[in-house]
């Protein structure tokens, strides 16, 4: 980490930036100020506090959940190519909410968390039968035998996902609808919904910031180190998973924030978690906000998934800064 | 510090390590050594930790291994790995500071000012302190492994547990981290144990060597009673040679090569292939051979191939000898590290030159005499020394061992003071007989095929042949010196 100051006011402002830019623009064009002084157009404060608002702040939310935990799994796997999608984990949270929609399950206890409850226990038993399995296949448990039983158990999910799908009726189109991932006309209800394990999530995986830093030399050096691995590697896990399940319960599957903000946030700032955990939470709120603006105007009225946005700006975004950081050696 | 009593363990069912016991004190350096699959990487793993142990006790300051906690057991033992590589990039100091991991405690940042201190001086220490916020990954192999060496040393453990760690190194970063690793259990009273892939760097480095075969100690002690001919070549399965470091009472051990199989005809030196001229005497042979001499150019031992008697005019006065007998070699066309050269006032062309045959070796002797400078060597301590002139050659077509070599030289000397004896030569500032002159030279070269020659003293077969040769050859070189002088004997 280099000039940390810099890195948290930049991603602090650029972050600041978007919620700004997402809570204006829109159909209805709405100035910032109406935030503090909602005055005479009571018709701008209902959309920016009803609509808008709700929506930035789940987008947020969502985007630094899949962005720090991508980091996290990068520098625990020790693999750039890691995220919460390729371990698995997402195709076990979209299992626990499809189910959850395609039975109609609705626990008196759990009301409203039902679906994301459900979901993150997708996302959290797919994560140990991974781990599980490859701990079988392999005690040293080898960053590639995760990633190749992510994907047999992803693609195995995938299957039960399209299973139901099958044989669904009714709920087909609020299935499809959930799976293409997006953050709209979800309201307040969704945000509280995703706080507390955004919260606990973020805060697992930001208590293991020196040993993530000490497993980028591998788990034999953090051992060295001192690092109890077994026990640090569950946490920073169940973190991860928490903060999946939560964001794909939230808003579906959405793709590539959690391969590439960590990514774009090490290239520009710095490899150490102490910093990259924080800076990636903001980085990957900021990203999916603006992507989410971009999908609801750039075709206006009609609205894109978000995911194909995120694909659509992030891969460009991140070959140049790949190619600039390549090719000028000192970014 | 460490004790270890009966330790076995290894991956899976199989015993990697087997019933390994020893002991390591404070500021003792211990090196780990054996063949590949001996073990030794896995004895390193049981003692740090990262593999469990089947039976067996480890006990680190005290106490057992496992009673300590991951972080304590940090504070204890520091290791330092191979070089390897690393998908992610840390700035040099943020890599050191993690040597500070097992004093971190809290939620918060709880870095102390012992804690900078500690990473500062690890970092000055190792000398990566100018690379502080540079990258690792662009640091070559050396600079990163001294990075990891501060990495360790911010540890502040008194045990340092090394794996292969001057792996992929060149040289000079090979002396570097491992005279920084001695200085640690020098001046810090820090233990070391160290798993070598080299043997002669852990003979140089290593207090004592534990030497590993299938698992077990085969042999434990300081390095001179472990790396030895017989011992190596049994645990390591290779033809080895071991002789003392030139500058160090230290073994250190060669491989040698295995021959090639194919019959060669043995070459053998003779007195034809001598060329005299008026200004030297020039031996070029087919083979190297292995050569003790006391010559201008290339003294000591070495393997020379072109053997230069050169001869100097009786004034000849230069500052600096060695550069101008190099010079003239080179002039002459000589190759300067093939090359043992000598130098007389004597006419070359006077040499002595004969073969004496033994049984199933001989022996070519050259001798070039002048006696103008004769000294009786008890009273040398009363003149002022010049030029003299008894050159001797002696060209073995054997195998010589060591004392041969010496023995050798011992009987020339004496067969060369007999010739000057029986030639009445006398020592012409003090009158008593003459034992040499006052910087005569021996050389003794031998082709090292053929029968093997273990003795040259006066009654082993060489030393006799030795003895007559060089007491013929001295006496005909003074006679015909005399003559050229006009004396008469």
């Amino acid at each position: 980490m280099r000039k940390p100051l810099i890195a948290y006011t930049v991603s602090a402002a650029v972050l600041a930036a978007a919620v700004w830019l997402g809570v204006s623009i829109g159909a209805v064009h709405i100035p910032i100020s109406t935030l503090w002084n909602p005055g005479t157009d009571q018709t701008s404060a209902t959309i920016l506090w009803n609509i808008r608002m709700p929506r930035v702040i789940l987008a947020g939310l969502v985007g630094a959940s899949l962005a720090i935990a991508g980091a996290a799994f990068q520098g625990l796997l020790k693999n750039p190519l890691a995220d919460p999608y390729t371990l698995g984990v997402s195709s076990g949270a979209s299992v626990g909410a499809v189910m959850t929609l395609f039975f109609g399950i609705s626990l008196p206890f759990l009301g409203l968390y039902t679906l994301p409850v459900f979901s993150m226990i997708g996302a959290a038993v797919t994560m140990f039968i991974v781990l599980g399995f490859a701990k079988l296949v392999d005690r040293g448990l080898n960053m590639e035998t995760i990633i190749l039983t992510g994907i047999i158990f992803g693609s195995f999910l995938g299957s039960v996902l399209s299973l139901m799908i099958a044989l669904t009726g009714e709920e087909l189109r609020q299935i499809i609808g959930w799976l293409l991932g997006s953050v709209s006309m979800r309201g307040w209800n969704y945000v509280w919904m995703i706080v507390p394990f955004t919260a606990i999530g973020s805060f697992l995986l930001w208590m293991n910031r020196r040993e993530l830093n000490a497993m980028l030399f591998g788990e034999e050096r953090a051992k060295h180190l001192g690092v109890d691995v077994a026990r640090r590697k569950l946490v920073i896990l169940i973190g991860g998973s928490i903060l999946t399940g939560a964001a794909v319960s939230v808003s579906g599957t959405i793709g590539f924030v959690g391969l590439v903000v960590p990514h774009m946030t090490r290239l520009l700032f710095g490899s150490d978690h102490r910093h990259l955990l924080t800076l990636s939470f903001l980085n990957g709120a900021s990203l999916l906000i603006i992507c989410d603006l971009l999908a609801r105007t750039i075709i206006a009225p009609t609205e894109l998934p978000v995911g194909v946005i995120t694909a659509f700006i992030g891969a460009p975004v991140f070959a140049f800064i790949f190619y600039r950081q390549r090719k000028g050696g000192n970014a | 510090m460490l004790n270890i009593h009966g330790l076995s363990g290894g991956y899976g069912r199989g015993l990697v390590v087997d019933n390994v016991s020893f002991q390591v004190s404070p500021g003792e350096v211990l090196g780990i050594l054996g063949p590949n699959g001996s073990g030794k990487s896995t004895l390193l793993k049981l003692i740090s930790g990262v593999l469990p142990k089947q039976t067996g006790t480890i006990e680190i300051g005290g106490k057992p291994a496992d009673s300590y906690t991951a972080k304590e057991f940090a504070r204890e033992v520091a290791v330092l790995p191979q070089l390897h590589a690393h998908a992610f990039s840390h700035t040099v100091r943020a890599t050191v500071e993690l040597g500070r991991y097992p004093y971190q405690t809290g939620l918060f940042s709880s870095w102390t000012e012992e804690d900078e201190a500690a990473v500062s001086r690890a970092m000055e220490r190792t000398g990566v302190m100018r690379y502080a916020d540079t990258l690792i990954e662009s640091l070559s192999g050396g600079e990163q492994q001294r990075v990891f060496v501060a990495q360790a040393l911010a540890q502040q453990a008194p045990l340092l547990l090394l794996d292969e760690p001057t792996n992929h190194l060149d040289i000079a970063y090979q002396q570097q981290l491992l005279d920084t690793v001695r200085s640690l259990a020098a001046d810090e009273g820090k233990t070391v144990v160290s798993v070598f892939h080299d043997v002669n760097l852990a003979a140089l480095y290593c207090d004592r060597l534990l030497l590993m075969q299938d698992g077990k100690v085969s042999v434990i002690g300081a390095p001179q009673d472990v790396v030895k001919e017989p011992i190596i070549r049994s645990v390591y399965k290779a033809d080895v040679v071991t002789q003392p470091h030139p500058e160090l009472p230290k073994p250190q051990m060669t491989l040698l090569p295995s021959k090639p199989e194919r019959k060669e005809p043995a070459y053998s030196v003779d007195e034809i292939q001598f060329t005299v001229t008026s200004d030297a005497v020039v031996l070029n042979t087919a083979v190297p051979l292995k050569t003790v001499s006391s010559a201008v150019h290339n003294p000591g031992t070495g393997w020379y191939r072109t053997f230069v008697n050169r001869r100097v005019d009786a004034a000849y006065n230069a500052d600096d000898v060695k550069g101008e007998m190099a010079h003239y070699l080179e002039t002459e066309g000589h190759h300067l590290t093939d090359t043992v050269g000598m130098m007389t006032a004597v006419h070359t062309k006077d040499a002595e030159i004969r073969r004496y045959m033994g049984d199933g070796f001989s022996v070519v002797i050259a001798v070039t005499a002048g006696v103008g400078n004769a000294v009786d060597a008890s009273c040398a301590a009363k003149r002022e020394v010049t030029a003299g002139t008894i050159n001797t050659w002696i060209f073995v077509n054997g195998r010589l061992s060591d004392e041969a070599f010496i023995q050798a030289m011992i009987t020339a000397t004496e067969a060369k003071a007999r010739a000057l004896q029986s030639e009445r030569v006398l020592d012409p500032l003090t009158g008593t007989q003459a034992t040499g002159t006052s910087t005569d030279s021996v050389l003794i070269a031998a082709v090292q095929t053929g029968v093997q020659l273990d003795y040259a003293g006066p009654v082993a077969p060489l030393g006799k042949l030795i003895g007559t040769g060089v007491y013929e050859c001295t006496v005909r070189a003074i006679r015909t010196y005399k003559e050229a002088k006009g004396w008469t004997s």
